[in-house]
């Protein structure tokens, strides 16, 4: 029984923590989140030299072969300093290439993947859907030897300037397709996130070669499901952690009345109640992270369980953090809307809070005819 | 990170659940109190028997010398198994703890003992009608007369003081001092005139607290533990003492409620199905459950802290304020989840459970003062957990 970081974990940790702060300081992010789409090619750059476009990816295949919980560990840095960055959704494209694809996508995407010289993201979810997890519509109609596709996708994170996209169909599949594939075209959606920007992918006539399309079912996905959900649940324990303690500085300094307002305890337990989410949404994404590297079948209710709870702290903990600035949070000058408005969106996709507590409830409530966690 | 059990304490884990299989004497009886803690002291002594009383205690004083985590699977197979409170709970949680660590050697030889066996109970004078979360104002004086001191005062939420042979009893016995310096820590003996225990009805209906009044009571002077006017200093010991020991009962016990809801839910009818196939109902057990998760895993990394630091943070104010929120939220549900039935208490032919549900919604109204408001625990976590500065 040991529920702390390793000392090669925390190393890893004041890495991620010491690179983000000094690359992503808060003009920086600013810029990024102005400009036209969001990108920031040197900084993703820089990550890729520190290996973590394939740090959960297996040696094989050019990642660094670690762990889940060092997954955490670094979402969870980059939820702190909020960096603008596509390392979420490419993890989740090498994920599913690594747990689910073929030996010879694995070579020609994969690889490159780890090593930061190619991009992917997922395409999951089809306008007009209702967007739950494991709910595609997309039909692989065949067309020869292959599959042709015509639809929408909506949802899909950092798709300006990836290389590839992993496409979901109803079928439960998915398949590769090129960014500059004939019929693909990609345009972005406006969202209340400018840090972390989502497109809309047209897919007409696109033609999918029978080796694009990943050999695993729907069901195998739920391996990769699971661990994005950590991965996730991690970031807005970061988003938390940053604006909890934004909070508590500022309550030390700002003086009303003669005195600090965090003397008021209607502030003090403001900053009690952001410390007791922030940690039990730490608690969460480790035990699910730990569950993912040692203890995989508790890993589904343990992953829901994170990305419930941390997804409703990361967007809960900056707005309580905003009404502890007052006025000033609510200005654009201030960082607290940025961090407010990843959370809120972490808490919305793949999966809100609901869905996973339904999944939870599930698993608690034993019933005999209960469906499998997507 | 490894939240697994080594073998050497998984095998401890298997001793403990076999010896508790084969030794609970199962639920406590319904009578009367008088009845209820004869049956705790005939389970304290076996207890004591196979060595499990002292659980935390060193060896050389009689206990099992058991690791933190040792006693976080004792506490907890315990409380899954729902096995009775021993006795002796304060004299073994408090008591020893605090006259292994403060007294003296006379004190050690002459208490230990009888609180491993039960022989004699003990109790906590702390609180008093004007200082309950501002406890360093008590009022009860002592005064010295020789080599003894004069106690009058009064005491309030004594929990089985009426049982108890001797109290731990902060009093003040410096009153030009300031307020945390001119207090002292006394062992009591209750059986004396001027002590009288009041037991004080619950909004349960039951009386397992007190008021203890002193009039002119006398303690003799080598029953100061710790120094005279050191008494802040030892009283927060046991507090301590008090909070480390409760979080993984308290989550075995969660748990244990938690599958009792999830029953309650599948059995009561509910629109045509059963309340466990409304969202409304499986959302908030789901968040329970979840709260009771993230409760049971941040245990987990204070016990880690605990053992690589020795001693308990503050952030086990977390942990408490979580326990009194999360067992006052499913017994809520649990009624709300009865509708109309919410009203029928135990002893009612039409009561569901036999009215459990009821006794644990009324009782767990005191899981938010008991040991600590919340409103205290958030002031201490913020004062001493976030450094925010103090309203004083």
């Amino acid at each position: 029984m040991y529920f702390d970081l390793t000392d090669e974990q925390q190393a890893i940790r004041s890495t991620a923590h010491d690179f983000l702060a000094s690359r992503f300081k808060s003009e920086r992010m600013r810029e990024i989140a102005a400009s036209d789409d969001g990108t920031d090619p040197d900084g993703w750059k820089q990550m890729a030299e520190l290996g973590w476009a394939g740090l959960a990816l297996p040696e094989e295949w050019g990642g660094q072969g670690l762990g889940i919980v060092e997954l955490a560990v670094l979402f969870e840095e980059m939820g702190y300093a909020l960096a603008p960055s596509p390392l979420f959704s490419n993890t989740i494209a090498g994920l599913a290439l690594s747990l689910c694809g073929s030996d010879e996508l694995r070579e020609r995407y994969l690889r490159p993947l780890a090593a930061g010289e190619l991009r992917g993201t997922p395409a999951l979810w089809d306008a007009g859907s209702p967007a739950h997890p494991g709910g595609y519509r997309l039909e692989a109609k065949a067309d020869g030897d292959g599959i042709v596709l015509d639809g929408e996708k909506t949802l899909v994170m950092d798709a300006a300037g990836a290389d590839f996209f992993l496409v979901a169909t109803a079928d439960g599949r998915r398949h590769l397709v090129e960014s500059g594939a004939d019929g693909v075209t990609v345009k972005p959606e406006v969202g209340i996130d400018p840090t972390r920007r989502f497109y809309s992918v047209g897919l007409e006539g696109v033609r999918v070669d029978p080796s694009a399309t990943l050999p695993a079912e729907a069901s195998d996905y739920y391996a990769v499901f699971h661990r994005l959900c950590v991965a996730l649940a991690a970031e807005s324990t970061g988003i938390a952690q940053r604006t909890m303690e934004m909070a508590v500085s500022y309550a030390k300094d700002r003086q009303q009345f003669g005195r600090p307002i965090g003397a008021y305890q209607a502030v003090s337990h403001r900053c009690a109640q952001m410390l007791l989410e922030t940690e039990n949404a730490r608690s969460a994404v480790y035990g699910a992270a730990w569950a993912a590297d040692a203890e995989p079948r508790s890993l589904h209710l343990a992953a829901s369980m994170a990305k419930a709870y941390a997804g409703d702290a990361g967007w809960r903990v900056p707005d309580a953090s905003i009404q502890v600035h007052g006025g000033i949070g609510f200005t654009w000058e201030h960082d607290l809307h940025f961090f407010l408005k990843r959370g809120r969106s972490n808490a919305a996709i793949f999966g809100d809070s609901k869905w996973h507590r339904e999944r939870v409830a599930d698993a608690v409530l034993a019933r005999a005819d209960a469906p499998a966690a997507i | 990170m490894d939240l697994t059990l080594s073998p050497s304490e998984e095998q401890f884990r298997d001793e403990v659940r076999a010896w508790i299989e084969a030794n609970n004497p199962g639920p406590e009886p319904e009578g009367s109190l008088d009845e209820v803690m004869a049956f705790r002291r005939e389970w304290q002594l076996k207890l004591h028997a196979a060595g499990w009383a002292g659980i935390s205690w060193p060896e050389q004083y009689g206990g099992r010398g058991a690791t933190m985590i040792e006693q976080a699977i004792f506490v907890g197979e315990a409380a899954r198994q729902e096995a009775p409170s021993p006795a002796n709970v304060l004299g073994l949680a408090m008591g020893g703890p605090v006259v292994i660590a403060h007294g003296t050697d006379a004190q050690k030889q002459r208490y230990l003992e009888p609180i491993l066996t039960g022989e004699e109970i003990w109790c906590q004078g702390f609180s008093e009608p004007e200082s309950g979360s501002d406890l360093a104002s008590l009022k009860t004086r002592a005064v010295k007369d020789g080599d003894e001191w004069v106690v009058s005062g009064q005491k309030v939420w004594t929990t089985f003081a009426q049982y108890a042979k001797w109290c731990m009893l902060v009093a003040r016995t410096d009153p030009d001092a300031p307020k945390h310096q001119g207090l002292t820590y006394f062992l009591m003996d209750m059986e004396q005139e001027g002590v009288e225990a009041k037991p004080l009805v619950q909004i349960t209906g039951e009386g397992e607290f007190n008021e203890v009044f002193m009039d002119e009571a006398r303690i003799p002077e080598e029953n100061v533990v710790g120094e005279v006017g050191a008494g802040w200093g030892v009283a927060i010991t046991t507090l301590m003492n008090e909070r480390a020991g409760l979080a993984f009962g308290a989550i075995a016990q969660i748990q244990n409620s938690l599958a009792r809801l999830s029953k309650l839910a599948n059995d009561v009818r509910v629109d045509g199905g059963s309340a466990a196939d409304d969202t409304y109902y499986r959302q908030r057990i789901a968040q329970l459950h979840i709260e009771a998760e993230t409760m049971r895993l941040n245990a987990y990394r204070g016990l880690t802290k605990t053992m690589q630091s020795g001693i308990p943070g503050p952030e086990g104010s977390l942990g408490k304020w979580q326990w009194a929120d999360i067992n006052q939220g499913l017994t809520e549900l649990a009624l709300e989840i009865e509708g109309a039935y919410a009203p029928l208490s135990r002893g009612s032919a039409n009561a569901i459970d036999n009215g459990a549900w009821q006794y644990g919604f009324l009782r767990s109204r005191a899981n938010s003062i008991e040991g600590g408001t919340t409103d205290i625990l958030k002031n201490i976590i913020a004062e001493r957990v976030l450094g925010l500065p103090r309203l004083r």
